[in-house]
């Protein structure tokens, strides 16, 4: 009986997993693939991967740009959050519940909803879409909220009198603020950096209402692959981005586990010397 | 002499200024092209009227909240399993096996949704018919928003006290019944935060839906997405209105506002 319920659960367990990995593992196969169909396998082949690094074809130049308006985008965000997440901490409290109230909107709201009101400012105020200042404004309004809500918890486990004790010992209160307050947050500083690239690079709807016409980033890219005669060649050098991506993810998860159980353990065996 | 004292909340200054012109101004935008005809350019309440009252918004709204009740059901059947093992299993590094879960969301989202795609026309279950349409759509949102589902509950079952679960047992309740009375009624805000995160986003994301069907599944926000593409900024923002009036209801329904940081935390997958 008991082994039953033990069997149940692993075999869900996998199924699940199945179905999550299912789609790229098929896309990693077929990136092997000579033809770019994934209905018939014609014969091993790199091809698809020198099409994606070859410099001089879209995906290529397109999956740059699109890591560089993310860390542009992450850096603004995480300038404007981290001091915006300081600021309301410190406000009072009516001050600060509205500010949180207003940085829930983009949270809760559809991406689509975010798009076209900023959209519509854009065009009230006649900025030129080219100059790409809508699409780093309009992505920045996106992330800064989640920098926000990943710095806030930091703030509030912070040890508040360490401040006021460089205050008292003669620090200006830029320098008590630099050397004690965002040392003790930066954890939260660092993840809602990270999150803000990870949004930005995940980002097609925002991109789509305020990018450049001729710029692609890798969403509105692939999206755009419906029609024309290049768009099977292009999609099947994603398949092989999508599988490099993956395997550099699944790599660098690994190292950071292993890294951590170690580092664990080192605690441990420590721990037990102490006692 | 008094100087002016540097206090920490003009911090937020820059912050708060950005957040007003490019978050709040926008919406007010949205309000007065809702409430403007797009033709005459006079202040009407007729985009509201005709949205109410054209069978093709309704039904379009209504498709929406249907695909969004069976995607929102189906990750919960499926999370609530997955959080529940992972988080009473023996093994001692959990969050590996959770990671599993998660590392596909690295993978950009596009490319993940067109990764489903493909499998699934390798299947042969693409472009068959109406009712496979919605199948796949709702396949493909489970698809993107199941760890959304699964990581809320994860942790809250992960912190409920260990000696509730004793103490039920002591008290002479089977498996079954501690799992009913005391689990599951303890994973609830994990549950509500879940759903949060996958209901509204399957009611809105286009991407999926159009790119799954080959734009055959119309949802509420390709509605928003095609009537602003058609120059129809009074229809399009109209239905942005009502979604944003559907979204506020839902997040105080399901505590989304107590809970600052719940929807974070389900982003925030460090």
């Amino acid at each position: 009986m008991k082994k039953t319920a033990k069997i149940l659960k692993i075999v869900f367990i996998l199924l699940v997993i199945a179905f999550i990995y299912a789609p790229i593992v098929l896309l990693t196969v077929y990136s092997f693939n000579e033809s770019t169909s994934i209905r018939t396998w014609t014969g091993f082949s790199w091809k698809h991967y020198e099409y994606f690094f070859n410099f001089s074809n879209d995906p290529l130049p397109v999956v740059l740009s699109t890591l560089l308006l993310a860390i542009i985008v992450a850096t603004l965000s995480t300038l404007l959050g981290t001091t915006g997440a300081i600021g309301i901490y410190y406000s009072k409290k009516k001050t600060s519940s509205v500010l949180s109230g207003v940085n829930q909107i983009p949270v809760i709201n559809a991406d689509v909803v975010t798009a076209i009101s900023f959209v519509l400012l854009v065009v009230a105020l006649n900025i030129d879409k080219s100059t790409f200042i809508p699409l780093v404004l309009g992505q920045t309004a996106l992330c800064t909220p989640f920098v926000v809500l990943s710095v806030m918890p930091k703030l509030k486990q912070m040890d508040n009198s360490l401040y006021e004790a460089a205050l008292d010992l003669g620090a200006t209160p830029a320098k008590a603020l630099f050397s004690v307050i965002i040392p003790q947050i930066l954890p939260g500083i660092i993840s809602g950096f990270l999150l803000a690239v990870t949004l930005s690079l995940d980002d097609y709807v925002i991109a789509a209402y305020t990018k450049p016409d001729t710029f692609h980033t890798i969403s509105t890219h692939i999206y755009s692959l419906t029609k024309g005669k290049k768009a099977p060649i292009v999609k099947a050098s994603y398949r092989a981005f999508t599988a490099v991506v993956f395997i550099f993810i699944v790599i660098s998860v690994t190292v950071a586990n292993v890294i951590a159980v170690k580092k664990s353990k080192k605690n441990e065996n420590k721990g037990e010397k102490n006692s | 002499m008094k100087k002016v004292r540097f206090s920490r909340s003009f911090l937020a200054i820059p912050y708060a200024l950005f957040m007003a012109v490019f978050v709040v101004i926008p919406l007010f935008f949205v309000l007065y092209y809702a409430l403007r005809d797009d033709v005459t350019g006079r202040l009407t309440f007729g985009n509201f009227v005709t949205f109410f009252t054209t069978p093709v918004n309704l039904r379009v709204a209504g498709r929406s909240f249907f695909i969004a009740f069976l995607s929102t059901i189906s990750c919960l059947l499926i999370a609530y399993p997955v959080a529940y093992i992972i988080a009473r299993c023996n093994l001692k590094n959990k969050s590996a096996l959770l990671l599993i879960f998660i590392v596909p969301m690295w993978v950009n989202f596009v490319l993940r949704i067109n990764a489903l795609k493909e499998l699934l026309s390798w299947m042969g279950l693409i472009n068959r018919s109406a009712g496979w349409d919605i199948f796949n759509t709702v396949l493909g949102m489970v698809y993107d928003f199941l760890p959304f589902m699964i990581l809320p509950i994860y942790t809250t079952i992960l912190k409920i006290d260990k000696s509730y679960l004793e103490a039920a047992r002591d008290l002479g309740a089977n498996k079954a019944k501690t799992f009913l009375r005391v689990t599951l009624p303890l994973s609830k805000a994990g549950i509500l935060s879940g759903v949060s995160m996958v209901f509204l986003p399957s009611m809105t994301n286009y991407v999926v839906s159009n790119w799954m069907t080959n734009n055959k599944v119309t949802i509420i926000g390709g509605f928003i997405d095609f009537a602003f593409l058609n120059d129809s900024w009074g229809r399009g923002s109209v239905t942005a209105i009502v979604l944003l009036a559907l979204m506020f209801l839902f997040t105080y329904l399901t505590g989304g506002f107590k809970n600052e940081n719940g929807a974070a935390k389900g982003k925030a997958l460090w």
